[in-house]
Order: C-alpha cells, then sequence, then structure tokens
C-alpha cells in the first residue's frame, strides 16, 4: 500500500506546531498502525530527519500507552481497539491519513503526538483505592461477592487510562475514567467503606485538574478502546449525590 | 573466563524447611518506627514488584521514591500478563497443598533453583490472593460468590486464580492503587518517565542512583539508603518477544556493572502459544495465553507437507502430538516442553501456515463439549448440532473472548472457526541478578525483585507463577528482610549527592550519551537490535549447541564494535528522545547477549528452557547432568567481555531429585 500521512510536528510544548505530510509507500495490510509508524521512522532516521515521538509500549492494546488521534477519531476507525492493535488492512491503497495526538487542556503536549497525562494519576491518588495495608487481609473467600457485580466491576476496571475518552469528548471531560474506577469499587463489599469520601475527592482532583464536564454526549463511551459503559458514569453521579446528602 | 571460590552466601536460614521463613521473620532485626522516617529508600520499577514493595514499604513509614521509565506507574509491562496467579489456597479441594506448589516450581524449574527460597513462596501465595482481593482486585468469580480456579502448565491441580485473560492488568491495577493511596499520602515521591543509568556505589555499599529525566533530558542524582530494582526481564535482548517495546536490561546490566553478580543468564523462557511472526515489518510477538491450553488441543497434519486447510483434514490424519508424547499431562505439559515439541514438529517438516512456522491450537472440541454442557443446562435435549456450537462459542467466548478477539485484530482470522496458528516466542527470563534469601544482590543496599533478580523459578518458570513471585517479593518478603541491612544504617545521613561518587558516575553517564548522539554513523539503532536478536535467537534460542555458541560469541563481539562506529542517533541529549534512549538500551543488550552465550556454553547439560542438542535422551528430552551442573552460575563483571564464574552449589534436603517426567 502507499499512503500520505499529515502528521502533528511540535518541537516541545513551549514551541508552537504544524502538520507535515509524509510519503509513505511499501505498507503491508499486516502491519500494525505502529509498526507502519516505525517503518517511517527508519526511512526518516535514514534520510537525517528527526523521527516522530509517540508512545507506546505493550503493542498488545492492555498497558495504554498509545494515544494518536486518527482521521478524527482517538485509536482510529476499529471499534474497541487501541491505536497499537490496528492494522493497516483498515485503510485503502492511497489513502490519506491524519494524525494528531490527544487535544485537552488537562493533556498538553509534550513532543509531536506525545502528551502528558499525569493528571489522571493525580486523580487516583486523590482517592483511586481502597485504604488497605498490606499484611491485614481476611481469607480472600470470607468476602464473597455475587458473580453478576464481579463481572461488572471487572468489566469497569479494563479501563487501561488511555485517555481516548477524554480525547474523543468535546468538552474533554474524564467522567468515563473516573466513574469505571468508582464503580468498580461501589460493586464490591470491600470498596464500600470509603465511598463517600473516594466520589467527592476524585471528582474534585477531576476538576482541579482542568477536565471539563459531562453534557451525556456518549462518544467517550463510543470511542473508548475497551468499551466501558456509560452506566458507569450513572453509577458515579448517583455515589456523588448520595455522598452529597451524607456530608 | 576464570572460575573463582564459592563466594556466595545464599543465607537460607536454619532449621527444617517449614519453620525457615517464620523463624526467619521472628528473628530479624527491626528498624523502629522514627528511624524508618529517616531512611529512604529508591524504588526502580513500577510493575507488581515495584509497586507492591513501594507501597507496604511506605506504610511501614520509610521515605520511597519510585522510578519508571513509561508516563505512568500503571503501565509497567505485569499490566500485559493474561493467565492467572497460583495460590496454594486448595479452596478446590483437590489436593492442593503449600508443599504440593513448592514441589511443583522446583520440578518445573528442572531442579535448578533453591528450595528455601521457593518454599517460602508457596508459603506466602495464599497471603497474596487475599491481600488482592482486599485491594478491590475484580478475580473471577463462581455463582455462589467465591473464587474460580483454573488449571495451567505442570500442575494436576486447579491453582490459578484469575480476571479473564487480564490478570496482571487487573493485578497491576491493585498494586497501583496502594502506590497512588500512598503519592497521595506525601509518603511515596513518583518519578514518571524517568530511566535510571547507573547505581552509585561509596564504601562499596548502593547509596543513589543516576537517573534520566525522559523529558527535558536532565541528568538527576538521588540518593538512597538503599536501591531496589524492580526492573522486570531482559527477554526483549531477542528483538522479538512478547515483552513491552520498552522492557530492557538497562539498570539491570549496570547493577552488574558496579558489582552485582547476574544469576544464569541463558535461563530464557521461550513460550509455546504466541502468534506466529508474520514479516520483517514485525516489532513485537503477541502471546496467547497459557490458560487456553486448558480446552484448546494442539495438532500438526500427520503428513509432513500437508497443504489442506485445517478444516478439510479429518480426525485420523492429525497428529495431537503433546497429548501422544505426553498422555499424563497432554496439552498441559511446562512451556519448555511444549515449545521444543512444537519446533519438533515444524523443523521435521509437520508445519502449518504460509511459513510452515507454526501449529493448530483448535477449540472445535472445546466448543462442543462446553455447547452441550450447556445445552443440557437449559435442558434443550434435542439441539442441533450449529445450537450446540452456537452455545459453545458464548461459553468460550466469555473464558477466553478478549484472547480471540486480539488474535482475529492481529490475524485477521476468526478463531472460532479455523484453528489458531501459533509458534513459541521468548517470553520471560529466569535469569537475573543474583540474589541471596533476603533479595539482596552482592552489592550491600542493593537488591532485585521479581522478574529482574534470578531466584524461584530454576531453569523454567512455570505459568501464574511470575505474577505470584512479583507480589510475593514486594508484599511479603522485602518489608522484612531489608530490615536486615537498613538496622545497620540508622546512623547513615542520607550520602550528599555532591559526593565524587555522584560526579564520577554522572559523567560516565553523559559520556555515553554524548557518544551515541555525536558518532552520526550510518544505520538505525533497531538495525543493530535486529541483528543482536537474530543472532540470540539462531544461536542462543530453543535449542543451543556448542559450536553455534562460538560463533555467537564472535558475531556479537563484531557487531557490538560496528554499533559504537556505525549507530546514528538523531537529534540532541537535552529534549525528548526515545532514539538515544533505545540506543542506550541496545548498548547494554549487545553486552548482555554475550555473556548469555558464555553461560549457555559453560552449562554443559540441558535442563529447562536451557536445551543443549548435544545433550539429550534418545526421546529427544533434556538430559541433566546434576553430578556436574547442580549449581547457580553467578557471573562477576570483569571489564571488557570478561566475566568471572562463582558457584552457588544447590542442596536439595527434602526434594528428592529425579529425571523430570510427565509422560
Amino acid at each position: 500500500m502507499n499512503l500520505t500521512l499529515k502528521i502533528w510536528r511540535q518541537k516541545n510544548s513551549k514551541e508552537a506546531g504544524n502538520f507535515h505530510t509524509y510519503q509513505v509507500p511499501d505498507i503491508s495490510p499486516d502491519m500494525s498502525f505502529l509498526e507502519m509508524f516505525d517503518v517511517l521512522n527508519e526511512r526518516l532516521i535514514e534520510k537525517g530527519e528527526e523521527p516522530i515521538a509517540f508512545d507506546h509500549d505493550c503493542r498488545e492494546g492492555i498497558c495504554g500507552m498509545c494515544s494518536m488521534y486518527i482521521n478524527g477519531q482517538p485509536h482510529g476507525p476499529w471499534k474497541g481497539t487501541t491505536t497499537c492493535q490496528l492494522h493497516m488492512r483498515a485503510f485503502k491503497d492511497g489513502d490519506t491519513i491524519t494524525v494528531e495526538p490527544w487535544r485537552a487542556k488537562a493533556f498538553p503536549v509534550i513532543k509531536d503526538l506525545v502528551v502528558d497525562r499525569s493528571a489522571f494519576d493525580k486523580i487516583q491518588a486523590a482517592g483511586g483505592f481502597i485504604s488497605v495495608n498490606t499484611g491485614n487481609a481476611q481469607d480472600a473467600n470470607n468476602i464473597p461477592v455475587p458473580k453478576d457485580d464481579a463481572d461488572k466491576a471487572f468489566a469497569a476496571a479494563a479501563c487501561i487510562g488511555c485517555g481516548a475518552c477524554v480525547a474523543a469528548c468535546k468538552n474533554s471531560s474524564a467522567m468515563l475514567y473516573v466513574s469505571a474506577k468508582v464503580s468498580q469499587f461501589a460493586l464490591l463489599p470491600q470498596g464500600r467503606v470509603e465511598r463517600t469520601e473516594r466520589v467527592l475527592n476524585m471528582v474534585r482532583e477531576m476538576d482541579v485538574q482542568g477536565f471539563g464536564n459531562c453534557t451525556n454526549t456518549g462518544s467517550c463511551e463510543a470511542e473508548c478502546p475497551k468499551e466501558i459503559s456509560l452506566e458507569n458514569i450513572a453509577t458515579m453521579n448517583r455515589e456523588y449525590l448520595m455522598a452529597n446528602l451524607k456530608k | 573466563m576464570r572460575t573463582s571460590p564459592n563466594l556466595l552466601d545464599s543465607k537460607i536460614p536454619e532449621g527444617p524447611l517449614e519453620s525457615k521463613w517464620t523463624n526467619y521473620r521472628s528473628t530479624v532485626p527491626l528498624v523502629n518506627p522514627a528511624n524508618k522516617r529517616n531512611l529512604e529508600i529508591i524504588i526502580v520499577g513500577s510493575g507488581l514488584a515495584g509497586a507492591s514493595a513501594a507501597s507496604s514499604l511506605a506504610e511501614l513509614g520509610y521515605k520511597v521514591k519510585v522510578f519508571c521509565f513509561q508516563d505512568s506507574p500503571r503501565r509497567a509491562h505485569s499490566i500485559a500478563a493474561q493467565g492467572g496467579i497460583n495460590a496454594a489456597k486448595n479452596y478446590q479441594n483437590d489436593g492442593d497443598s503449600t508443599y504440593r506448589l513448592f514441589y511443583d516450581t522446583i520440578k518445573g524449574g528442572d531442579y535448578r533453583a533453591r528450595e528455601g527460597n521457593v518454599y517460602r513462596l508457596a508459603e506466602v501465595s495464599a497471603n497474596i490472593i487475599d491481600q488482592c482481593v482486599a485491594l478491590g482486585v475484580p478475580f473471577a468469580r463462581e455463582y455462589g460468590g467465591l473464587l474460580s480456579n483454573r488449571s495451567f502448565g505442570g500442575t494436576q491441580v486447579q491453582r490459578t486464580f484469575y480476571a479473564a485473560g487480564q490478570t496482571g492488568q487487573q493485578l497491576l491495577l491493585g498494586a497501583y492503587s496502594g502506590l497512588q493511596r500512598q503519592v497521595g499520602l506525601g509518603t511515596v515521591k513518583m518519578y514518571s518517565r524517568h530511566e535510571m543509568l547507573d547505581v552509585v556505589v561509596i564504601d562499596g555499599k548502593a547509596r543513589g542512583i543516576i537517573a534520566r529525566n525522559l523529558v527535558t533530558g536532565e541528568i538527576e542524582r538521588h540518593a538512597g539508603h538503599a536501591v531496589l530494582l524492580c526492573t522486570g526481564g531482559y527477554g526483549n535482548v531477542f528483538f522479538l518477544s512478547t515483552n513491552a517495546m520498552g522492557s530492557n536490561v538497562t539498570a539491570a546490566w549496570k547493577a552488574h556493572k558496579k558489582g552485582a553478580l547476574f544469576g544464569n543468564p541463558c535461563f530464557t523462557q521461550i513460550h509455546p502459544t504466541c502468534i506466529p511472526v508474520s514479516g520483517d515489518h514485525q516489532s513485537k510477538l503477541t502471546l496467547m495465553s497459557e490458560s487456553l491450553r486448558n480446552d484448546g488441543r494442539i495438532w500438526v497434519p500427520k503428513k509432513a507437507g500437508d497443504t489442506r486447510k485445517p478444516n478439510e483434514i479429518p480426525e485420523e490424519e492429525r497428529d495431537y502430538y503433546l497429548e501422544r508424547r505426553y498422555p499424563a499431562f497432554g496439552n498441559l505439559v511446562p512451556r519448555d516442553v511444549a515449545s521444543r515439541a512444537a519446533k519438533e514438529r515444524c523443523d521435521a517438516g509437520f508445519g502449518v501456515g504460509a511459513s510452515k512456522m507454526a501449529v493448530y491450537l483448535d477449540y472445535a472440541a472445546a466448543i462442543e463439549r462446553y455447547g452441550k454442557i450447556q445445552a443440557n443446562k437449559l435442558n434443550e435435549t434435542n439441539a442441533s448440532k450449529d445450537r450446540i456450537i452456537a452455545l459453545g462459542k458464548d461459553v468460550v467466548k466469555e473464558k477466553y473472548g478478549n484472547l480471540f478477539e486480539m488474535y482475529e485484530k492481529i490475524t485477521g482470522e476468526n478463531p472460532y472457526e479455523v484453528p489458531m496458528r501459533i509458534y513459541p516466542a521468548v517470553h520471560y527470563t529466569m535469569g537475573g541478578l543474583w540474589v541471596d534469601y533476603e533479595l539482596q544482590t552482592t552489592v550491600p543496599g542493593l537488591y532485585a525483585l521479581g522478574e529482574a533478580n534470578f531466584s524461584d523459578h530454576g531453569a523454567n518458570r512455570l505459568g501464574a507463577s511470575a505474577l505470584m513471585q512479583g507480589l510475593a517479593d514486594g508484599y511479603f518478603v522485602i518489608p522484612y528482610t531489608i530490615g536486615s541491612y537498613l538496622n545497620t544504617q540508622i546512623r547513615e545521613k542520607l550520602v550528599s549527592t555532591d559526593h565524587a561518587a555522584f560526579e564520577e558516575a554522572e559523567k560516565s553517564v553523559k559520556d555515553t550519551i554524548n557518544n551515541l548522539i555525536n558518532n552520526k554513523g550510518s544505520k538505525t539503532v533497531d538495525h543493530f537490535h535486529k541483528r543482536l536478536g537474530k543472532i540470540m535467537w539462531d544461536k542462543c534460542g530453543m535449542a543451543r549447541n556448542e559450536q553455534g555458541l562460538k560463533e555467537a560469541i564472535q558475531e556479537i563481539r563484531q557487531l557490538r564494535e560496528e554499533f559504537w562506529k556505525e549507530v546514528r542517533v538523531p537529534g540532541s541529549a537535552n529534549e525528548m528522545n526515545p532514539e538515544l534512549e533505545k540506543a542506550g538500551r541496545v548498548a547494554d543488550f549487545l553486552e548482555l547477549g554475550e555473556l548469555m552465550c558464555i553461560d549457555a556454553l559453560n552449562r554443559n547439560e540441558s535442563c529447562g528452557g536451557h536445551f543443549r542438542e548435544e545433550f539429550q535422551t534418545e526421546e529427544g528430552e533434556a538430559l541433566r547432568d546434576d553430578a556436574k551442573y547442580s549449581y547457580v552460575a553467578a557471573w562477576e563483571y570483569k571489564g571488557n567481555g570478561n566475566y568471572d564464574l562463582h558457584k552457588e552449589d544447590l542442596k536439595y534436603e527434602r526434594i528428592k531429585v529425579s529425571a523430570r517426567s510427565y509422560k
């Protein structure tokens, strides 16, 4: 396949960026999207040009590090798929593909397609945990959990923290991300002890970090590579309301 | 190579196996809480071992700094572990016990692991599950609300706890939540996008590290009373592996060059069920969880070079070679055995797919079996074949859905309809920094946890045991054992980072970086990495022999020379520069690769993942030489490709060492 790529280049967080156009011939449909980037970068280095910086690590769709906004969609055209698992057979010979970084006030660009997502870690540090020290735990089977609740908690916990939900949202809201963690713990008996503090602290930190509000457009769910459900946002809103009533 | 007298003290406590750890814990010196506040611990790596150690040590009151090269500690490669975590809970009432987990692990490791360490691992395994559940890890459960288990290779009980095919993710996010809690409390300071580039050793003790800020390129000095390396394995020396792209040996290798011995570097695990290589562009290989061997059947055609589609080959013309060769364990033999058997069939011309370097992993029988069970449950006594297949697919989807989807995305084939094609790939490294019972390396104050150390898996790790070991080391071992060293350090003030040793280490790091940047050669870093990988895979991979290893050593030396002459690293040192990061890592792999070959050449026997073609039985099984090689090979760095060998003899007091059979 022969492709034209329009890629956002930005030297660092201080300088302005712009699009560069690259011709990328001889691409196999069996390559992953990031392998196509590897090939392009090798060619750029051989020509004495600067390769394109992008985040990636596991290339198995689980670490959440890859983060490209491809033709107007976070992680590109395949549903429920991260950029690293997107394969070139999703495109046609002769296609022009536009690639940008995540765009959000809370995710400043570091270089090219690399953004700073440390705001997500700060939200977790504010309340995304169960306060149990090592060594205090009782036998695991002393806490039975209905299978349905356990399955739902798992489905919420499958979030990979990539930030596609924020990138997809016109308000740059982090509601899907935050609600997934709040729901996971709200569904489990172990998590209920701290439910009030947790939701209040995480929502407060989410606002502090500069994420926008949720206006229920649902684009986060549509673009989430792990198909995290909007129901989590409803759960979080309920938790938040109950917490405020208790306060 | 020279052989040095044995200087290694494994510090295994005296007394009967069952009470070693209990006695140790009761007698190890303690550090009082007021002193803990003045002691600083540096942890490099934020995977299961690093994150669990960081939160546990911070909870005890130590001041902790954690470093990871990814943009968040949650991205460490533990996250990609799929199948599960072992624990001797005996929830299934199928005869499991601490002793049995211990025995299976020693036998699985082909009698090349320490009894004392492995027994402790089996002992604390049950606590790990309790701890994780308390942290809110959503393990799979039965309808009664209790935890579910499945089987893994090399065992005949069901002791593996899991969360679909994402167990590593759920465990890591649990450990990460504990870590973030401490970050929020201010007891852990987190340094993401930082890479450790050297250990600072003063008067023989580890006193800090040099790290590069990967965003600004700044070189930083960090002092600590102890340094914990939780930096994972070195499978990426092969270029293609199931490791993450960033996984590397640099931290461990720098420690090795500062005096930490490297144990059993040639013990690498080739995982039998991975998606085969599809072309030269390939950047990594993807694992299909071992749990798939619970239900999937592995086969090749009985006729060599058979070009028919798999569904056109009738049952009687298929060779279920694992079931044929190993009837007692069948498709659930350990990884090394399954990998070699696949290689044997493909080398003999029975491989399938375009490359002929693959075998089938077939779910048709499991889909039908589950479909029938489901039809019975639903009282559909006259269910049609199509209905049974549809019901069976739903069951398989619930158990393994995410793996099947991943297979389809990568290959473009639907594994519910056609058998998967799989082939072995580099997955895990049993070798690593040599540590004693306390997880301390040969440099006082420097520790290695999880995959970064060599200690518990011998020559072959059993499935679902890596997660167990990482969390055991971090949650339940290091919080006790580190006291034995730190109680001697309570009078030591934190070393100033102006100390000459920091100065010197920083200069050496900067010199290396400048050499790479200013080299302006003609070939990319990946060019060298791929060539190194090919040498390693061909000559130090699933099968090794004397001649090949000798050639590999020469070839790696030449490649290393060429690298330093010809590598091109674009950009500058004072900015985010992924090519520079890769270059530093590949430079270290180019040294490690040689040591792996030296170690493989030294070990004139076959054991576990180390298969020397000269040493095999008539049936092609690994042939150990216990009289000569029942030891840990611990290598000391002597500069310029010279290494001294130290031997730690393995003593088996409880287990009767015998030929390892799964027949």
